[in-house]
């Protein structure tokens, strides 16, 4: 099972678990990053961390610590151009 | 304060509160803070109809749940102080995370009105949002807005009116049949208390009545309205929550939905090292005992509860929002530049490079202008009163003091306007995001890097501009390292120095010295600040890691009354709390330098004038007089308290190559750094001084320490400049930092730490060079 940070720049995933440290997890929770949430890997900041994803037509970062502890499953690799818009964005 | 039915504004940051309450309430806005909490408290009086309401701007949140004081604000604010009604505002272009906040308030069964701004980008986006569906499943009315242009208002100033109606009928109904005891009417209650102090209520016992008396319908909606939402829970979850509330209407003494909003809430919230105040022992009990009974059972307690709403909202979403076509967003567009990963990295150079800007050259003109008025008046009040210490008092004390003040302001108000600028555009969230990789090395968040890069020109405005990060121990850590940061003031001090003790062709290989030494004192503060937050974060101001979950909010044009608004918000809080203890501090220190005087060196100083009118004239007796003046404030210094805590503090000094008479500089660069040179200017008695003066510069190189050795050497001029680098020699910081953090704790801990740093290192580097017999000369 892959884990949130191993995905490539626009990887579409689905969320199976997260587990992070509760105060972190709970914010991420009620962010919307649910166990099926769909997401996608917008892009890495130039320095290489944090990362953007695209989720519930809103965008959210996250550093490659937190992305570790979000385990998920990968969609049909559309690796088309990270800029294309996901649903109701 | 007043007894009039509060409204507050909740909503996620960025979905147009502020925007939305500055065109509610115009410009009537009054600015305080939380008690407790370094977070800002924007109120202001409005017309709803024929009620006359108080208005209140709450900080932006995603959720009430909370772990810090800060986030604790919303929940207080909601489900202690009482709010006749509660104006959720959505981003109508992200529904799905920010209907998460509006059902949680939907639930606790407040009247909400729902204000859905933004309507500008829907439409645009070909969205297509059923405003009655909404509203029925929410049990609110909802009311599409576009805040940024005032479209909606009118409606929503209505639907608030509404609401306000129904609560003075059902006020006066109870009125009737007095027997209804929980009926009272919302106006009876003292609003006022929760109005100045809304965290302050003793929550175990509640003396009044108000938690009962304060909800009329208890989350009963009035006939016509729709029921409140309510997620449906597994039976385990359900039991849990149930045990929770009962005990939370026990010892809050809240009606059943209010009970059952407390224990949704503490079940998401407490947590073994949570920072919350005000809750229960009993609360705190339950919730812990029931998650660790749920996690002993091997469920998700925290998910099932989130779930249940996001179930809820992925149902509503799906039967009142219609998506728009697939298209480009603009933001794409626009972060493919600004976060690229070249092109990313030299827009925030550059955008930096504009703050840098404003701070040292824009804000230069109005800066002198202040200066030249202030010294304008000082010189007026010379020439129209007479001699004495009152007329000292009043031009070196409360003249001086007020331009201490008002100097900062330019620096504060350009900086306040950028800021808000790139806050309400979007940018800022990307400052964070480019440059976090390089602050959490040291414990900071990505948005601590605009108020460090501000301390190079000024710690004042800088510490001001901590205020965008949003938690409390990432904004305290930030503010008390900054001060480290090399600022503007101390760069007379090097010139000064390294002029003095160097000669002007001095070279270290292909560098003048000059610039080797510019170069070591600025990376020195640079690494000192780092080194000073990465220690901090460990010790005084230990707390969680901070995290990166920060949302990238859209680009968004921003709105210039908000940016005035912000500004002089700033600005205001600067003068009126910070002001006045520079003002103070600065007529105390004039106080110390001038007194008390010795009448003896007055009559000799006296007599020798005498003489010189007697023997010279013309420029000879001008020029004699001005020596003897500035000769007499010298000797007169020396008799003053500052003069005497010099030499006193003289033992204490002289390890690290000072004697007394850079302890009085020391002791008057408190005022500011660059009093310094003034301050030595007087010592050495030659009157005015800037860091150019050569006079200045030859007396420090001719001084010579009691034993006859040279006052000034290399190693001793490195080790004042390194002094400098590290103490924390400036009252205005000290104010500000007192303003921001609510407390005298962190200044006083700020002023500890910093002092004995520089003591610290200037020892070991003035010892060290001693024992090495280097730079002696
Ligand atoms: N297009 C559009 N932009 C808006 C609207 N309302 C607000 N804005 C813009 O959205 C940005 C954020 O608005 P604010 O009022 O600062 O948001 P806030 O909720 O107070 O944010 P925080 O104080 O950070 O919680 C600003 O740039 C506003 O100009 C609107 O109806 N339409
Ligand atoms: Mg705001």
């Amino acid at each position: 099972m892959a884990h949130l940070g191993e995905l490539p720049l626009g990887a579409r995933a689905r969320v199976r678990a997260i587990a992070c440290e509760r105060p972190v997890r709970r914010r991420l929770l009620e962010l919307g990053v649910l166990p099926g949430t769909e997401l996608e890997i917008v892009r890495r900041a130039p320095l290489g961390d944090p990362i953007e994803l695209s989720l519930r037509g809103y965008r959210l970062s996250l550093r490659a610590e937190e992305a570790r502890t979000i385990e998920v499953e990968a969609l049909s690799a559309t690796a088309n151009e990270p800029a294309a818009a996901p649903a109701r964005a | 304060m007043s007894d009039k039915p509060l409204v507050y504004l909740v909503g996620n940051p960025n979905a147009g509160k502020t925007t939305l309450f500055n065109r509610l309430a115009g410009v009537r806005a009054r600015t305080g803070n939380y008690p407790g909490v370094t977070v800002e408290r924007r109120t202001a009086a409005w017309r709803a109809g024929p009620h006359a309401a108080e208005l209140v701007d709450l900080p932006g949140t995603y959720s009430l749940s909370a772990r810090s004081p800060e986030e604790q604000i919303a929940v207080d604010a909601l489900l202690r102080d009482a709010p006749a009604v509660v104006v959720v505002v959505l981003d109508g272009t992200s529904l799905e995370r920010s209907l998460y906040l509006a059902l949680q308030v939907c639930e606790t069964g407040l009247p909400t009105v729902v204000a859905l701004n933004m309507m500008d980008e829907v439409r645009a986006s070909g969205m297509d949002v059923d405003v009655d569906v909404l509203a029925a499943r929410l049990g609110a009315d909802v009311v599409p807005v576009v805040a940024s242009r005032s479209e909606g208002l009118d409606a929503l100033t209505a639907a608030v009116a509404a609401r306000l109606d129904e609560q003075r009928l059902e006020e006066e109904r109870a009125t009737d049949t007095p027997t209804d005891a929980p009926t009272d009417a919302p106006t009876d209650v003292p609003t006022d208390a929760p109005t100045d102090a809304p965290t302050d209520t003793p929550t175990d016992a509640p003396t009044d009545d108000r938690d009962q008396a304060a909800l009329p319908s208890a989350g009963e909606p009035p006939a016509g309205r729709p029921a409140p939402p309510a997620p449906v829970l597994g039976a385990e979850a359900e039991a849990d929550v149930e045990a929770v509330a009962r005990v939370a209407a026990d010892v809050l003494k809240a009606p059943p939905r209010l009970a059952r909003a407390w224990a949704l809430w503490a079940l998401l919230s407490l947590d073994r090292d949570d920072e919350l105040h005000d809750v229960p022992a009993a609360l705190r009990a339950i919730a812990q005992a029931r998650h660790e009974a749920a996690d002993a059972a091997g469920r998700d307690l925290d998910l099932e509860l989130v779930a249940a709403r996001y179930a809820l909202l992925d149902q509503l979403i799906s039967d009142a929002v219609r998506p728009g076509p697939p298209k480009p967003r603009l933001t794409d567009r626009i972060d493919a530049v600004l976060v690229h990963p070249v092109a990313g990295l030299v827009a925030f150079a550059a955008v930096m490079f504009v703050v840098f800007e404003s701070l040292f050259r824009w804000s230069e003109p109005a800066i002198g202008l202040i200066e030249e008025g202030i010294a304008a008046s000082q010189g007026w009040l010379r020439g129209v009163m007479t001699e004495g210490p009152f007329r000292d008092l009043l031009t070196d004390g409360v003249v001086a003091g007020v331009g201490n003040v008002l100097v900062f302001v330019p620096q504060i108000a350009l900086l306040f306007l950028l800021i808000s600028f790139l806050e309400d555009s979007g940018y800022l969230a990307r400052v964070a995001f480019v440059i976090d990789r390089v602050m959490k090395s040291v414990g900071l968040h990505g948005k601590a890097f605009v108020p460090l890069l501000s301390g190079f020109a000024c710690a004042v405005p800088a510490v001001l501009a901590t205020r965008t990060i949003a938690s409390r121990k990432d904004r305290l850590v930030t503010m008390m390292a900054l001060p480290l940061m090399s600022c503007s003031a101390r760069l007379p001090i090097y010139v000064l120095v390294t002029a003095t003790i160097f000669p002007a062709d001095t070279r270290v290989g292909v560098f003048s010295v000059g610039a080797v030494v510019l170069f070591s004192m600025y990376s020195l503060s640079v690494a000192a600040t780092l080194g000073a937050a990465a220690v901090l974060r460990r010790t005084a101001v230990r707390g969680p890691r901070p995290t990166m979950v920060l949302e990238l909010p859209p680009y968004r044009l921003p709105v210039l009354r908000n940016l005035v608004g912000t500004t002089w918000d700033r600005v205001k809080t600067f003068l009126v709390d910070a002001g006045t203890i520079i003002l103070a501090l600065t007529i105390v220190l004039w106080a110390l330098l001038s007194f008390p005087k010795s009448a003896d060196v007055g009559a000799r100083y006296e007599a020798e004038r005498a003489a010189a009118t007697a023997a010279l004239e013309g420029e000879a007796l001008d020029e004699r007089l001005a020596a003897l003046d500035a000769a007499e404030a010298g000797e007169q210094l020396e008799h003053s308290i500052a003069g005497r805590l010099g030499k006193g503090i003289e033992p204490a000094i002289e390890p690290l190559g000072m004697d007394w008479r850079m302890g009085v500089g020391v002791l008057g660069a408190f005022a500011a750094r660059e009093v310094f040179i003034s301050t030595l200017g007087v010592v050495f008695g030659i009157g005015e001084a800037d860091e150019e003066s050569s006079p200045l510069r030859e007396q420090l190189r001719d001084a010579t320490r009691r034993d006859g050795s040279k006052l000034m050497t290399p190693l001793s001029g490195v080790a004042l400049m390194v002094f400098f680098v590290l103490a924390c020699q400036c009252m205005s910081t000290i104010a500000v930092v007192r303003r921001e953090s609510g407390s005298w704790k962190w200044p006083a801990l700020m002023f500890g730490y910093m002092t004995a740093l520089a003591y610290v290192v200037t020892l070991i580097v003035y010892q060290t060079g001693l024992a090495l017999g280097w730079g002696l000369g």
